[in-house]
């Protein structure tokens, strides 16, 4: 980062508390995040407080049963829990670490107002950096049957014998998305709200389940606020949570600096074995990130036509032994013009790193390692816009696009596909934007700040992790719920 | 070891009668006082131990040795290699050597780890070399030298004050760094302008050889060649004396620049290797040890052989060890010059080049100072086929292990281009060094 020179920090204090009055924000606190030297110790910043939807609903499943199971997850790592019921409340005077709220149970919207309600009631002695955790079930069953490539028809048969979502169930399934983002928007001094929703099939102690769960409740997602990630499948519990890509291979590309050195090192800390690659002109920055955590540097230019098969052969020798679980495409470059000044190379040079190179290269990898785990970069842009990023955006879109589909084609061999949108990050390249215009970018969002390159590598290394199997296809923003997009 | 499935690199594996070439880094050869004017030779020299590190995953591992060098040492740069060690990402056990021999130095001391490892001493070793002719050491005059050792020793502040009032303004002027012959006193153009003179070497014929280093050069970072073989450094991605544009007709219009006071010089900057900073590795195992880590060897190191000339009595020109060490090598081996598919005769000189090939192909020559058959005349298009010294410069110290490491890869590509053919891909390097010595290296894949 470019530190900015004495005199004038005084003023960007100013512009920065200014904007912050104007906006009607608060001053934004500063994140609790993992020490790598003890993940997840604790996990939690408090006790935790879960909410049940109580009754046991009439199509789904056994809330109370659903309510135990969390309860004693929780427990089992380590967490003081207490439970809330309609009949004694919540436990008094406590700062909670967490609150999680069981809604999986949900027919109709009217049952959702008490758990909500028994939520609303502790928002106040929240501690800092509180996590709300919402686990309900996903609307409709649309997303399951589009990434999950097996369309399995049994399963299908056991929904029939349920009956499709009806109207009432929809909208209290759907409504919780809503309730999710806007309480993401009220919450103070660090706290985040997010939500698991499960597809119909998916246990609630799923591995993916819990897995997600736990991540959403940890430090590791300090800057993942206002999301609804849609579960699918059951995934697998690591042997160590705190290690869970024990023995994996990853590739990451555009690992020299920033947010690809960053990941490099979660995943490290994970327990995976690193290759990480980068155009040759970077090799020296390469080298020092690799050399840190023991991992091998590949120079290499991502839009090589042969540039899979070398990623192959790197993974082919020395500590890897041809074994490859991970893909995580990184790499990416910037040209912002507005379109009409846009040169043909401005656009196409975006294009081909961002875009066709990770086509390319996927395709070489699955073919060698039809279970590959893939993780790509998309951003806000290419969800939101971005003026004079149409190039920028087009393509960051297209990755999501094609996240979309290898999705698909991944899950046919046992692998998946999804992507992390970054929001405003704490990079080399955003100091370079001017000072006025990165405090507005940093302040809309609802935690009111920037994220560190650290947020987006968590992110990564968590859906690169077994017990993210059940996420596939998604897009999970970690943006501190930037105002712009969903 | 090494049946295990984990490699453990401090115990060597028995002795296998092999050394082979892993791989190699460098850093890009710079200008002199260019591109690393601010760096010390040390960091050069951990920079490109640290690339190699990171090309192979062996940042924390213990390895056999790092033997390395350099040519200009700094007083201060003493156990330059260990402590090269030190500030690296390699195991700080690890131990190391420095050594020097001249412009052979990194040649030398992949020599000597190769002979250790096919002892069974040693099963991996990084050799390299570094040099840097924009952080030189400078000497001060003796008188000046004299009073500082007294001012070190100087026990009250008036003592000091009087050993300071000795000293008179020519005192402080400091004695320029120079790499003359200590012997002749002649700079080693001069001395090659002699040998040039000796072998009727042309103007014609040097820059002939200058154009096509930087040509071939050119074309194999074009090619991709240096991506596994070199790590930028400070902002340098490529080596700063290429000059991928130049021609025949620029190189033929520089004026002379030694062999000035002779009726027709013919050396010229455009012909002669520019003054450099830089440093290069290679790493170097024995099979298993390369077998157990999943390596896969560039090439072997077959032999090396090397050899001294007279030139202080005027017996041989002060770089043409090289005319002696390769034919006897190749004899040693039983090997005739088209037996090897590629050669690299270090561009110190264009000149040196010329003659080197001039006495290879010499009868006279072989039958007089060698006793040998000639080797005959060599195939321009085995010759420093990526390049050479002249067009990427030359760090004293790291040039033979640029050399050995680019040799090694092309080798190896040209093994996996002809998997089938039956008789290795073989390679010899011809390193000239200060003192009237070379050092020549064979290598087969």
């Amino acid at each position: 980062m470019v530190t900015i020179p004495a005199p004038l920090r005084g003023v960007q204090r100013q512009i920065a508390s200014t904007l912050t009055k104007a906006l009607g924000l608060t001053e934004p606190v500063q994140l609790r995040r993992t020490d790598p030297d003890s993940v997840d110790v604790p996990l939690v910043a408090g006790p935790v407080l879960v909410v049940g939807d109580a009754a046991p609903g009439e199509g789904g499943g056994d809330g109370s049963g659903e309510v135990a199971g969390v309860v004693s997850t929780l427990r089992s790592w380590g967490c003081d829990v207490r439970e809330w019921s309609p009949e004694t409340g919540a436990p008094s005077e406590q700062r909670w670490g967490a609150v999680v709220v069981v809604l999986t149970g949900l027919t109709a919207p009217d049952q959702a107002a008490a758990p909500v309600l028994a939520l609303g009631s502790v928002l106040r002695d929240l501690a800092r950096c509180a996590r709300v955790v919402v686990i309900s079930r996903l609307p409709s069953d649309a997303t399951r049957a589009r990434v999950d490539g097996t369309d399995d028809a049994s399963r299908r048969d056991d929904r029939a014998g349920d009956g499709e979502v009806s109207p009432a169930e929809a909208a209290a399934r759907a409504g919780v998305e809503g309730l999710v983002r806007s309480l993401g928007k009220e919450l103070r001094a660090g706290a985040t709200a997010n939500g698991i929703q499960l597809a119909d099939g998916v246990d609630v102690l799923a591995p993916a389940a819990v897995g997600t769960l736990r991540f959403l409740l940890s430090a590791r997602s300090a800057f993942v606020d206002g999301q609804l990630v849609p579960v699918t499948g059951d995934g697998e519990a690591p042997a160590d949570w705190a290690r869970p890509l024990a023995g994996k291979v990853a590739v990451v590309t555009g690992a020299a600096r920033g947010i690809g050195a960053e990941t490099v090192r979660v995943l490290v800390r994970d327990g995976a074995l690193v290759l990480g690659v980068d155009v040759p002109a970077a090799g020296e920055a390469l080298a020092r990130t690799m050399n840190a955590v023991g991992g091998v540097a590949l120079q290499l230019d991502i839009t090589a036509p042969d540039a899979a098969e070398r990623i192959l052969e790197a993974i082919g020798r020395g500590p890897f032994r041809g074994r490859l679980d991970v893909l995580v495409h990184n790499a990416g470059i910037l040209r912002d013009k507005l379109l009409a000044n846009m040169t043909p190379a401005q656009w196409e040079s975006v294009v081909a790193v961002n875009l066709a190179a990770q086509l390319a290269i996927t395709a070489g990898l699955a073919e060698a390692a039809p279970g590959l785990v893939q993780v790509s970069l998309a951003s806000t842009s290419g969800i939101a816009g971005n003026r004079g990023q149409t190039n920028y955006g087009f393509s960051k879109a297209g990755v999501i696009g094609a996240t979309q589909a290898w999705a698909v084609l991944l899950g046919e061999g046992g692998g998946r596909a999804n992507a992390v949108a970054p929001g405003f990050i704490e990079t080399e390249m955003t100091a370079s934007i001017p000072a006025v215009q990165r405090e507005i970018s940093r302040r809309v969002s609802s935690l009111g700040q920037g994220g560190k390159p650290v947020d987006v590598g968590e992110a990564v290394a968590f859906l690169a992790s077994p017990q993210a199997g059940g996420i596939n296809g998604q897009v999970l923003r970690v943006c501190g719920q930037n105002l712009v997009g969903r | 070891m090494t049946d295990t499935a984990t490699p453990s690199p401090s115990i060597p594996a028995r002795p296998d009668g092999q050394a082979v070439v892993v791989g190699g880094n460098r850093i890009p050869f710079a200008k002199a006082g260019g591109h690393y004017a601010g760096a010390t030779s040390l960091d050069m020299l951990t920079t490109t131990i640290d690339g190699l590190v990171a090309r192979f995953g062996l940042a924390g591992e213990r390895l056999g040795e790092v033997r390395a060098g350099a040519v200009l040492n700094h007083s201060k740069d003493f156990n330059l290699a260990r402590e090269a060690v030190l500030g690296s990402a390699l195991d700080p056990t690890t131990p190391a050597v420095t050594l020097q021999r001249a412009c052979a130095t990194s040649l030398e001391a992949a020599w000597d780890v190769a002979n250790k490892i096919t002892l069974g001493q040693l099963d991996v070793a990084v050799a390299a070399g570094v040099d840097s002719t924009s952080d030189a050491p400078i000497v001060v005059g003796e008188r000046l030298r004299k009073v500082l050792l007294k001012l070190n020793r100087a026990k009250t502040p008036m003592d000091r004050v009087r050993l300071l009032g000795q000293l008179r303004p020519a005192d402080l002027a400091p004695v320029a760094p120079n790499v003359n012959e200590p012997r002749t006193g002649l700079s080693m153009g001069e001395h090659q302008a002699l040998t040039n003179l000796a072998w009727g070497v042309t103007r014609e014929g040097q820059d002939e050889v200058a154009l096509a280093s930087h040509r071939n050069l050119a074309a194999a970072w074009e090619d991709g060649l240096f991506d596994t073989l070199v790590t930028p450094y400070r902002g340098l991605t490529r080596d700063a004396a290429l000059r991928p544009d130049t021609t025949a007709e620029a190189l033929a219009g520089l004026r002379t620049v030694f062999g000035n006071d002779q009726s027709n010089p013919t050396m010229t900057a455009g012909n002669s290797t520019p003054l450099s900073d830089g440093a290069a590795a290679v790493l170097v195992a024995s099979p298993a040890w390369a077998a157990a880590n999943g390596h896969t060897p560039l090439a072997r190191i077959v032999d090396a052989e090397a050899a001294a000339v007279d030139f202080v009595r005027g017996e041989e020109g002060l770089l043409m060890g090289g005319a002696y060490a390769v034919p006897r090598l190749l004899a040693r081996q039983g090997l005739a010059l088209e037996d090897i598919d590629l050669v690299e005769i270090h561009e110190a000189f264009a000149g040196v080049v010329v003659a080197t090939l001039a006495a290879w192909a010499s009868e006279e020559f072989a039958q007089q100072q060698l006793g040998l058959p000639a080797l005959g005349t060599l195939d321009p298009a085995r010759l420093n086929v990526a390049g050479s010294s002249l067009a990427a410069g030359h760090p004293f110290g790291a040039t033979g292990a640029r050399i050995l490491a680019t040799l090694a890869t092309l080798l190896h590509r040209r093994r996996l281009a002809d998997p089938s053919r039956e008789r290795p891909f073989r390679g010899v390097i011809s390193v000239c060094a200060a003192g009237g010595q070379a050092v020549a290296m064979l290598l087969e894949a």
